[in-house]
Parts: structure tokens; C-alpha cells; sequence
């Protein structure tokens, strides 16, 4: 590793974890702003513009807010609870491909924290990890609440994975890759002509249980039972205040973040420019007599902005479930998972292989 | 008794699908409504209030003559009629000297209290009386910081309500 390589990779890092950082305040903002558009009310817009700032004045007052720590809860695994939750989707991050590359000075630099070949199964393990934080934060605040919310949290998160991994394997199959850089690469071009060769076109319902499957490992509306504030206080964190708290509610959204990228890499082309992008950037070139190394750095300048745009639209349809469906009961909540998403996913990947044979790919 | 009404579900209601983008759209119209139309059903209440019918029953207030007396002459037919109980009136003869309008207003009422929080804004008091003294203003927002100052006396009552306020 050169000291250009270590440079590119902090500067990377720095980059992802900026965005990452800075997005969660917007979502959050937008959660509640638009949750109030959606229900015709006007929403917070007392704290600077458009209450832009509200988000800052909840981060001020939770830093300021009282650490309280349950007298009868099992300390150790009480404080690290929330800190696996924070960690834990960040690291998943790192495998997924937001950009081409840059050229700078004859050097390649692509636009992914790690360019791994088992990509796709390093994000799943790290988002697997999420299920831990929600288990020991349930067991270690020694109240009943939390301790259903972790119940049916990790009970929740374990089925939903089955229907989550088998959908994905459908996938990996049309792509046979397992390299996240890859499958977007795969994406990157038309098929019939004009449509973008998506994954959400080449396998719909691959695509549908995925979602459905997302929203269940994000713990989201209609899926929020390890929560529940109707039943459960609020479920796996009512014990935790302050900083403790405030920790889980921005993992929440990092996850969400996090897993909207995944999909959007796996059934919406990733970074891949829309159709007809690529006459624009050469017209941007061509007008400007560029470089083919600055019209690369150009493009993926589109590709990183084509992403966030995606993943912010993804972001708002999270937003937008949340506040038209209500919650599941836990029994309904098993059914799909199981009786339904599951087998439907079995026979779309018996389907899906069949297909591959058939065509000798 | 109960009537079970089954309804045959066709298999677009059985994978739900098609209903839940039904519900995406009415979402997804308010939205919009309230984004770009304005319609929002809430409003900014301290810097925007709603209007209130003519006819709205509020804090109350004791209307007053040109000389800044008050049209009470303590008949006690509010204190009577009230049905929550909550007004007080101590009647006095009011002296000669202070009193241009001779028998027309002998009589005034020494002490005037409505307690707020027992009040029930049924507005009798004003129905029953006779001289039009006691009045419900349309002003809601009676909130105070002390529950003496819910009790209204009769500076309070007095103070100067334009129209029904
Ligand atoms: S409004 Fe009704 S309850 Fe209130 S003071 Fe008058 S009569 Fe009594
Ligand atoms: S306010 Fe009216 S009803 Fe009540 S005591 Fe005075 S004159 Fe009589």
C-alpha cells in the first residue's frame, strides 16, 4: 500500500462517514416535517429554517439530559448495548460501492471504502450484527418491556433474514457474482434498447420480498413490534436515556441508510448512471474540451450524486410506509415471514435457477 | 345479535398488494396538499387564531355605563341560576353621593367574584340577567399562572371588552 492508496482510503472514510453523519439529522428532520405534511399538519418549524435545525436542539438535549442507569440492570452489557448499535451498520458501509473510480494523476481511485469479492457478504454479516445490540439492551435493562421488545425483536430479525438471504441468492445468481462493484457494473447497461438492465426488472418479486424483508430488519413501521410504543413503552430501549438513547435512535437511521444502499446497489443499478446521463457528460466534456481523465472524475461525480439521490429517494418511500400503514400483530407478523415470504422466495429461486439453466448462462 | 357479513376476497385482496398502494396514495396526496397547497389542517395557533362564532361562550366580563359604572345592582339571579356554583356577590347600598342615577342603581355589589375553574361556561348567568351586566366575552385563552387569579373579582369583570371581545 503506497502513501497515495492510505491518503484515498482516509479521505474515503472521512467522505462516507460525513455523508452517513449528515444524512441521519436530514432523515430524521424529514421524518417529522414530512410525517406532518402527510397527516396535514404543518410540523416543527420553529428551530431555524423550516426547523432545520430541530434535529441539533434534540443532539443538544440529549447530551444534556441525565445518564440515568437502571439500579438492578447488568451494567457492563447495559453500556455496550447501544455502542454495538451504533457501530455495527457503519461497518457494513464499507463494501458498498457509491462511485466508479476517480482518476487522479494516472492513478485509479474507486469510489468504495473496500473493494472486497465477498461483498455483498460482509454488508450482511455486519447487518446482522444489528440483532445483538437489540438482544443485550432487552436483557441487560432487567425491565419487562424491553426484554418482549428483544424477544420479539430478534425473533423478528432472524426469520426475516431467511426470506432476505434466499431473495439475495435469486440475485446473486443472475449477477454470479459476489462482488457488489460487480453487480452494479452488470446493471450498467440497457436492456431491449432503452430500459436500464435493473435488477428490480430482470427479478420483481426477488425485489418485493427484499423490501419487505428490509423493512423488517430495520425494525421499521409496519414491522416496528421490537418497539411498540403502543404496548411496550418503547420496547428493547425504554430503559435508556439520554446519550444511551440517543445512540440507538441514530443507529436506527444509519440502518435504514445502510440498507436502503444495499438495495438500491442490488435492484437499482447502484451508482449506474440513468439512460441517457452519458450523452449529458459528454456533452459537459465535449463543451469543455476535458480530459478523458476528468470527464471519468466528472461521471463519477454524477454516479456519487445519482446515488445519494436514489437512497434519498428510498429514504423518503421509508418515510412514506411508515406514516400510511399501521402496525402488524406479532402472529401476522410470523405468518408472512414464514409462511408466505418464505416459500415464495424458495420457488422464485427455484425459478430463477431454472430459468439460468434453461438459458446456459 | 350480530350479522357476519363474509365478503369474497379475490386473490388482488389476498396478496394485499393493491391495497397497500391505495393507502400510499391517500398519503401521498395529502402530502402533497399540505406541501405545495397550504391546506394544512393545523395552524400556527399564538401568531394565527381560528375565529369563533359571535355566540361563543368565554371569560366573562361586567358591562359598564358611560361613567364607568357597573350595570349590576346584585339581583343575585346569576349567583342563583349559576349551576356550578362558582359566583360570590356581596351586595352593598351604593352612598348617595357616588350615585347621579338615584333609585335607577341604589343598589351595587360590594364584592364580585367568579372562580374560573368551577365555572362551566353555560352562559345562564348572562341569560338570566336582567340588566345585561354579566357577559361571556368570546376570549379563550384564559390560561393563568396562580389559581388566585382565576378567581375574577370585579376589577377583573369590569375591564373594558370591545363588542363580545
Ligand atoms: S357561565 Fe354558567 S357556570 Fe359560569 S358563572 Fe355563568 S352560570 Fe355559572
Ligand atoms: S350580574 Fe346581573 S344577574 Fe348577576 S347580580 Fe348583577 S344584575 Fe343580577
Amino acid at each position: 500500500m503506497t502513501l497515495f492508496d492510505i491518503i484515498a482510503l482516509l479521505l474515503k472514510l472521512v467522505f462516507v462517514l460525513a455523508v452517513v453523519l449528515n444524512a441521519v439529522p436530514v432523515v430524521i428532520w424529514f421524518e417529522r416535517r414530512g410525517s406532518a405534511w402527510m397527516q396535514g399538519r404543518v410540523g416543527p418549524n420553529r428551530v431555524g429554517p423550516f426547523g432545520l435545525l430541530q434535529p441539533v436542539a434534540d443532539v443538544i438535549k440529549f447530551i444534556f439530559k441525565e445518564d440515568f442507569v437502571p439500579k438492578e440492570a447488568s451494567k457492563f452489557y447495559y453500556h455496550v448495548a447501544p455502542m454495538i448499535a451504533a457501530v455495527a451498520p457503519f461497518a457494513a458501509f464499507a463494501a458498498i460501492p457509491f462511485g466508479s473510480f476517480l482518476a487522479i494523476g494516472g492513478q485509479q481511485v474507486p469510489l468504495q471504502i473496500a473493494s472486497l469479492d465477498i461483498g455483498i457478504l460482509s454488508v450482511l454479516a455486519f447487518a446482522g450484527l444489528e440483532v445483538y445490540p437489540i438482544m443485550l439492551a432487552g436483557w441487560a435493562s432487567n425491565n419487562k418491556y424491553s426484554m418482549f421488545g428483544a424477544l420479539r425483536g430478534s425473533s423478528q430479525m432472524v426469520s426475516y433474514e431467511i426470506a432476505l438471504g434466499l431473495s439475495l441468492v435469486s440475485m446473486l445468481l443472475i449477477y454470479g457474482t459476489l462482488n457488489l462493484t460487480e453487480m452494479v457494473v452488470y446493471q450498467d447497461q440497457l436492456m431491449f434498447g432503452f430500459m436500464p438492465r435493473w435488477g428490480i426488472f430482470l427479478n420483481p418479486i426477488a425485489f418485493l420480498i427484499f423490501l419487505i424483508a428490509i423493512f423488517a430488519e430495520t425494525n421499521r413501521l409496519p414491522f416496528d413490534l421490537p418497539e411498540g410504543d403502543a404496548e411496550l413503552v418503547a420496547g428493547y430501549h425504554t430503559e435508556y436515556g439520554a446519550t444511551k438513547f440517543a445512540m440507538f435512535f441514530f443507529a436506527e437511521y444509519v440502518a435504514m441508510i445502510m440498507a436502503s444502499s444495499l438495495l438500491i446497489t442490488l435492484f437499482f443499478g447502484g451508482y449506474a448512471l440513468f439512460p441517457g446521463l452519458e450523452t449529458v457528460i459528454a456533452g459537459i466534456a465535449g463543451a469543455l474540451q476535458l480530459s478523458p481523465e476528468w470527464t471519468q472524475n466528472i461521471r463519477a461525480a454524477f454516479q456519487v450524486a445519482g446515488f445519494i439521490f436514489k437512497v434519498g429517494c428510498m429514504m423518503f418511500f421509508y418515510v412514506w410506509v411508515r406514516w400510511t400503514f399501521p402496525r402488524f400483530r406479532f402472529d401476522q407478523l410470523m405468518n408472512l415471514g414464514w409462511k408466505i415470504l418464505f416459500p415464495l422466495a424458495l420457488v422464485n429461486l427455484l425459478f430463477v435457477a431454472l430459468v439460468i439453466a434453461w438459458m446456459g448462462g | 345479535m350480530t350479522i357476519i357479513v363474509s365478503r369474497k376476497e379475490t386473490f388482488w385482496d389476498k396478496i394485499y398488494l393493491p391495497a397497500l398502494a391505495i393507502g400510499l396514495k391517500v398519503t401521498i396526496k395529502q402530502f402533497y396538499r399540505t406541501l405545495f397547497r397550504g391546506e394544512s389542517t393545523t395552524i400556527q395557533y399564538p401568531e394565527q387564531k381560528r375565529i369563533y362564532s359571535q355566540r361563543f361562550r368565554g371569560e366573562h366580563f361586567i358591562s359598564v355605563d358611560a361613567n364607568k359604572t357597573e350595570n349590576c345592582t346584585s339581583c343575585y339571579l346569576c349567583q342563583t341560576v349559576c349551576p356550578a356554583e362558582c359566583i360570590t356577590i356581596i351586595a352593598e347600598e351604593r352612598p348617595a353621593e357616588e350615585n347621579p342615577y338615584g333609585v335607577r342603581k341604589e343598589k351595587r355589589p360590594a364584592r364580585f367574584d367568579i372562580d374560573a375553574l368551577r365555572c362551566c361556561f353555560c352562559g345562564f348567568c348572562e341569560e338570566a340577567c336582567p340588566k345585561d351586566a354579566i357577559k361571556l366575552s368570546r376570549n379563550y385563552e384564559m390560561a393563568k399562572l396562580t389559581r388566585e387569579d382565576t378567581i375574577y373579582d370585579l376589577d377583573h369583570l369590569k375591564r373594558e371588552v370591545k363588542g363580545r371581545g
